[in-house]
């Protein structure tokens, strides 16, 4: 089987050299669409019925939850690839998503209890939907502290890759909790199938908010990626010549 | 794919579909608690506890809000369309809360089955609508006499 493709993918010099071509280009594009989501939806977006300016958050809270689930699954993922394929560089990966997924769950948290102080009444409270969110959180710290608690990186990268893995089950509870039980959080506004129960003038610009944190992501995952490879490759020949041609 | 990938797929499949199993079956035995609030049809069949703090939800019964003169007592019902529960609660609202939108209580079911609230909170449906939309709708049902109701589908 051709699996050749495969392994030429885990090669982190391949890596570093694809992504020096492509990393201007995903954040010129990421830039461009935050910086017109926001201004859409900060400036120009009508403002709420029932909730005056406040609803504003939307563009910040959900884009920034999206992105905290999906980002859990590519830490998953990437995980499962380093401990079947043994490939460093998916551990890299690996390791460069918790952070960044630490702190766009956070942004959901704070944003979240900011917006519910003025709506809700209250900043926190513990229900389904937020407890998950909050259990999301320690999952991704947990990743990152795993990274500094053992000697050998081999181990670090197979315990990390082993707890990503058994938090998988806690997205779909993240995303079905509203459903699933009685919560103070509203279920999900933008729907996969069916109308969205959103006025498309608000809408767009929470699309564009989120294509651009998607943007985000990839970029700044690729950037740590890449920082991580110069670190744990700096004794290889590509990188010392990387680094004597600066 | 080589044997030794193989089976460490399995392990990982094996890792990924045994820890669900497990918490899943924990969240299963623990549904009603994860559940933030008692629906009125719980409160009035006398599942919930009384004299003990819990939390109620449902809608805010249109029309059934009477507030005190003296203070700031307010009295209202929620329901879940089967069931009604009083609650009375003494202090400030949310500004969400409304008649017709959905609200969560917590304080003490007293024994004559009133609710006495000491927080109440406005629960925000998921529809998001600019005021004008929401103008031109109650509009169009004045024209074709059809009302334009408040619901809580999200309790």
């Amino acid at each position: 089987m051709g699996w050749q493709w495969f392994h030429q993918l885990g090669s982190p010099r391949w890596f570093y050299e694809k992504t020096s071509r492509w990393m201007p280009w995903i954040g010129a594009i990421a830039l461009i669409l935050l910086v017109v989501g926001a201004v859409w939806g900060l400036a120009y977006a009508p403002v709420d019925a029932k909730q005056g300016n406040s609803y504003r958050i939307i563009y910040i809270h959900v884009p920034a939850a999206f992105l905290a689930l999906a980002g859990y699954y590519i830490m998953a993922i990437a995980g499962a690839v380093g401990i079947i394929w043994q490939m460093k560089l998916s551990y890299t990966v690996m390791r460069s998503a918790a952070p960044i997924g630490a702190t766009l769950t956070f942004i959901a948290l704070v944003t979240g209890a900011v917006w519910g102080k003025p709506t809700w009444g209250t900043w926190w409270v513990w229900d389904a939907r937020i407890t998950s969110m909050l259990i999301l959180f320690f999952l991704y710290l947990g990743v990152m502290a795993l990274q500094g608690a053992y000697q050998n990186q081999n181990t670090a990268n197979k315990a990390g890759a082993i707890l990503a893995l058994v938090g998988t089950i806690n997205i779909p509870i993240i995303y079905k909790s509203v459903d699933w039980w009685f919560t103070l959080h509203q279920p999900a506004t933008l729907k996969l199938t069916g109308e969205s129960s959103i006025d498309p003038s608000m809408a767009y610009p929470l699309l564009i908010m989120i294509a651009g944190f998607y943007g985000l992501y990839a970029w700044l995952l690729m950037h740590w990626t890449r920082m991580d490879i110069l670190h744990s490759e700096q004794k290889t020949a590509w990188v010392k010549a990387l680094v004597s041609s600066k | 794919m080589h044997p030794a990938r193989k089976q460490r797929l399995f392990i990982v499949l094996f890792i990924v579909i045994f820890s669900s199993i497990a918490i899943l079956l924990m969240t299963y035995a623990l549904r009603e608690n994860i559940n933030l609030f008692y629906p009125p049809t719980k409160i009035v069949s006398g599942e919930a506890p009384v004299n003990t703090r819990i939390r109620g939800g449902g809608c805010v019964v249109p029309g059934s809000i009477v507030r005190s003169t003296q203070d700031l007592t307010v009295d209202f019902l929620i329901t879940d369309g089967v069931a009604e529960v009083a609650v009375t609660y003494t202090g400030i609202l949310p500004d969400l809360f409304a008649e017709g939108e959905a609200a969560v209580v917590n304080g003490t079911l007293n024994a004559s089955g009133v609710f006495e609230a000491t927080e109440v909170l406005a629960k925000h449906d998921e529809n998001y609508m600019p005021a004008e939309v929401v103008e031109a709708m109650a509009e169009s049902s004045e024209r074709t006499g059809t009302q334009h109701q408040a619901t809580c589908d999200g309790i």
